[in-house]
């Protein structure tokens, strides 16, 4: 097909790197090692304000423990099913690809709902942004990894429509993979935050 | 993903491909701009070297913005009482001056040198990520102007460059000058986020066959330790600046004292980020004079893996000492007595490196040319400096000189003397691979010596005036209280603004030898290789082609290019020149690489970047225009995504002359 070697341009094939990792792939690692600091900047800032309550409710009188547990399942799952569309992007299944990242992108959006759902219930009950010291941090941190997880779904999204209509500058199951790095990191980062939230007591 | 070469089986099929096929409908949602020469170029090049330039003369812009300010400060000090600034007005002068040089001239001026040359030192054709590149820098000039225009729209930030919270808090500046500030920053921080990503990977992945890391000039090898510090230093103060302006914007608590904040969070934050970044500063430049001694001593860098070992090593303990910078913060004894250890330990590795250049030096055939004497200029300065950064790590003692000028003496030292001098050892050596044309030696040796007087008369004499006690961010001084004989700090104060303006006189020669080099007819063009070098980048025409080099050298040896001059002579071990450099060259070129892409020009990274101070000036002014700012944010990242990084011939606006569009070359073999 002559349009699809025009195309290819650059990314036609595994071009060799001195590494043997493409360049976006080890790009993608990178940039998630720098990820790591910024939520471990946002993470230490809550382990140090989490028990400064000057007003409102304290942590274990709102935290709806079960609730949570059920929206971090939902994560969790997605990333299997990310997983799935990475596998079926390498078999080059366009059809399954597109299936797993809209279940994906779903559930991620589960996710994201479940959180602004806590959100007004935390609100309700007491505990604004500026109420006090745990206030500020809670929603930094878990408002932070929600943006995360909104961008994931962005991306996922944009992902199913270009690969619907073929405008996939480069090989598709690299960038499919390369939006997976980022969705499982998202993903783990939740489980760190989860437990140091919400299980550990404060 | 900058440059594969093509199958040829596949240009046959492309050649050949329909004229029905309409590519910019497949591709992106613009056509691509196509090769000019005109000044539309600069804004959609991708070319690492056209952007190292800008860079370059931007950062110099802001260096003049950064010392008009400085000038300005021992404007004020320079006499009992002075009258030229107020205090408010003297908050901001020093706040800006220092936000300006580091983050608006040193980074930058580093991002420039690391941009144009460590490409072409490790055998690259361009970065890895030829549009991110792009982004990058815009994103940095777009946060530098944003942050400036502050100095219009109500008053710059006063908080000094540490910006202590709760100082900064609206309740004690109530201006929007640090609501510029944070946010500027944050633009800027995008522009070392991504230019860290795509330095690292560029060195990891695309050096030329047989360039090993250890074969990488120390140049490189510093960049990239100063990209990985970059990589993690800038999400932590990320953090700290987005705590800040939650404070300030929607009224979060963190730095409210009164609902039990801890006031030493932002310290920490700060400093986590701040230590690293005086590294970030310093070791760029320590990478450049490596570069140098060697090729003005004639002999190899004494003992490189150890110089290279050692800026790893100062990379790694640079994260463990940030604590030195709050020893009278009351962190208590513990904290104090490692923080204290670390700081000296640190010391060693830098002090090593001084070792690696006095044995270089130490007896070879020394040429006093301008970069060596400002390569030396590095090493006198930075050993002072770095040693009165050893007496501050004594923590009973840094209590005395906490907060005074003594420590302005320290800093100074360190990166004017240091740092500066650094990159103006680059621009002089550089010069001619840039520009073709060398610089004036005697009005360099001019420029030289005005600056060491200077920066001497202005920094050394406050060593005196902080041990006299003399506090740092002071505004006026009175001759009552300016004390007696040789310790009179009304003196010392008068001698430091006469010195500040020697150094100006200096950095305005430079200027001076620019203009006189490019305008005058007697400076002829620089032979190809003027310095007798040593590394790749100096195997390549001047200025390199925007393919940087015809085809991609094999390298075996550290100082590759001095290899392929020299040989030693199997019997009497001599070393004589084998090959002059036009000759290294020529047999360079004699074989090019048939099919070179190069990644296309993009109008994506000045768009996507420029929708980043509409936000932010949105957040200031007026919600709605952030909404605006954020949706053509969204619509250009669509753009992009949508556009790959290298495009067929036929993508582009107006369509590319023939064969070639300024990203596809056929090179014939020469003769
Ligand atoms: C031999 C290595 C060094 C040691 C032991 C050292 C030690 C210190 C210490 C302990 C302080 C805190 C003093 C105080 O505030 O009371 C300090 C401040 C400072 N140092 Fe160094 N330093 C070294 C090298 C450098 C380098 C290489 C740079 C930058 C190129 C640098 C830049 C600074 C700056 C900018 C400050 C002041 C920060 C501020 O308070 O605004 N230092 N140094
Ligand atoms: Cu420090």
């Amino acid at each position: 097909m002559a349009d699809t070697a025009l195309a290819h341009g650059a990314d036609h094939g595994a071009p060799h790197t001195t590494t043997g990792l493409s360049n976006n792939k080890l790009g993608m690692w990178i940039f998630l090692g720098s990820e790591c600091l910024l939520f471990g900047g946002l993470i230490s800032t809550y382990m140090l304000y989490k028990g400064r309550v000057s007003a409102g409710p304290q942590p274990d009188q709102i935290y709806d423990i079960p609730f949570t547990s059920v929206s971090s399942f939902v994560l969790l799952m997605s990333s299997l099913t990310m997983v799935l569309a990475v596998s079926a992007a390498h078999r080059r299944d366009d059809r399954n690809t597109n299936l797993w990242l809209t279940v994906t992108a779903l559930l991620g959006a589960t996710f994201v709902g479940g959180q602004v759902y806590e959100f007004t219930a935390f609100y309700r009950e007491g505990l604004g942004f500026t109420t006090s010291l745990f206030g500020s941090s809670f929603y930094t941190l878990t408002g932070f990894h929600g943006v995360h997880v909104t961008v994931g779904i962005i991306m996922l999204m944009a992902l199913v429509g270009m690969v619907r209509r073929n405008r996939i500058p480069g090989s598709k199951a690299e960038t499919v993979e390369l939006i997976g790095l980022y969705w499982h990191f998202v993903d783990i980062v939740w489980i760190v935050i989860f437990t140091l939230v919400y299980l550990i007591p404060s | 993903m900058a440059i594969i070469e093509r199958p040829s089986a596949e240009i046959a099929v492309a050649g050949a491909a329909p004229s029905g096929v309409k590519p910019s409908e497949a591709l992106g949602v613009f056509k691509r701009p196509a090769a000019s020469t005109s000044w539309k170029d600069w804004l959609v090049t991708v070319d690492h070297k056209k952007l190292g330039i800008m860079y370059g003369v931007a950062a110099f812009f802001f260096f003049i913005v950064g010392g008009v300010e400085a000038l300005l400060i021992r404007l004020q000090l320079a006499g009992p009482e002075g009258k030229i600034l107020s205090a408010d007005q003297y908050n901001q002068m020093f706040t800006m001056h220092a936000t300006t040089m580091v983050f608006l001239f040193v980074m930058p001026m580093v991002s420039a040198f690391a941009n144009y040359f460590v490409p072409l030192q490790i055998g690259a054709r361009d970065v890895a990520f030829p549009r991110i590149n792009a982004f990058g820098f815009w994103c940095w000039l777009f946060g530098g102007i944003f942050l400036n225009t502050s100095w219009f729209l109500g008053g710059a930030a006063d908080g000094g460059w540490f910006m202590y919270a709760p100082n900064s808090s609206t309740l004690f500046s109530p201006s929007h000058g640090i609501d510029f500030w944070v946010l500027g920053l944050q633009i800027t921080g995008i522009a070392s986020l991504t230019g860290a990503i795509n330095l690292i990977v560029t060195v990891l992945n695309m050096r030329a066959p047989g360039m090993k890391l250890m074969r990488m000039p120390i140049f490189t090898w510093m960049t990239l330790v100063v990209q990985f510090l970059l990589l993690f230093a800038m999400p932590v103060i990320t953090v700290a600046l987005f705590l800040l302006s939650f404070q300030r914007s929607f009224d979060a608590t963190f730095f409210d004292v009164a609902a039990g904040a801890d006031p030493l969070l932002w310290q920490h934050l700060c400093w986590i980020f701040g230590h690293p970044e005086v590294y970030i500063l310093i070791l760029p430049s320590f990478g450049i004079v490596s570069e140098i001694i060697p090729v003005f001593s004639k002999k190899p860098l004494f003992g490189y893996p150890i110089v290279a070992m050692s800026g790893a090593a100062i990379g790694f303990v640079g994260w463990g000492v940030w604590a030195h910078h709050m020893f009278a913060s009351g962190l208590g004894p513990v904290s104090v007595a490692v923080f204290s250890m670390a700081t000296m330990a640190i010391a060693v590795p830098t002090g090593v490196k001084i070792v690696n250049w006095i044995m270089t030096m130490w007896g070879g055939k020394l040429s006093f040319t301008v970069p060596m004497l400002f390569a030396i200029g590095l090493v006198v300065q930075f050993t002072i400096g770095g040693l009165s950064g050893v007496t501050h790590s004594v923590a009973p003692s840094d209590t005395q000189q906490t907060d005074t000028y003594y420590i302005v003496a320290h800093f100074h030292y360190v990166l004017f003397g240091g740092a500066i001098f650094g990159l103006f050892a680059g621009f002089y050596y550089w010069w001619p691979k840039i520009f073709r044309k060398q610089l004036s030696e005697s009005l360099g040796k001019w420029n030289f010596w005005l600056m060491v007087i200077g920066m001497n008369m202005t920094f050394g004499p406050m060593h005196i005036l902080g041990l006299q006690g003399q506090p740092r961010r002071m505004q006026v001084w009175t001759e009552a209280r300016a004390g007696e004989g040789f310790f009179n700090i009304g003196f010392w104060n008068r001698i430091a603004s006469l010195g500040s303006f020697i150094l100006a006189v200096g950095v305005l020669l430079f200027i001076i030898n620019i203009i006189y080099t490019h305008k005058s007819k007697k400076v002829a063009i620089a032979p190809l290789d003027p310095w007798d070098a040593r590394s790749l980048e100096w195997m390549t025409a001047n200025p390199p082609v925007e393919h940087n080099f015809d085809s991609i050298p094999t390298v075996n040896n550290l100082d590759e290019f001095f290899h392929r001059k020299y040989a030693e002579d199997p019997n009497t071990h001599e070393v004589r020149q084998v090959a002059t450099a036009e000759e290294v060259l020529a047999e360079l070129n004699a074989h090019p690489d048939e099919h070179i892409h190069m990644p296309s020009r993009s109008y994506w990274p000045i768009l996507v970047s420029l929708s980043l101070p509409i936000i932010c000036y949105g957040l200031i002014y007026n919600r709605l225009l952030m909404g605006v700012g954020a949706a053509f944010l969204l619509l250009t990242m669509f753009g992009w995504a949508m556009e790959p990084s290298t495009a067929p011939d036929d993508d582009f606006d107006p369509p590319a002359p023939g064969e070639g569009g300024g990203h596809t070359k056929e090179l014939a073999p020469l003769g």
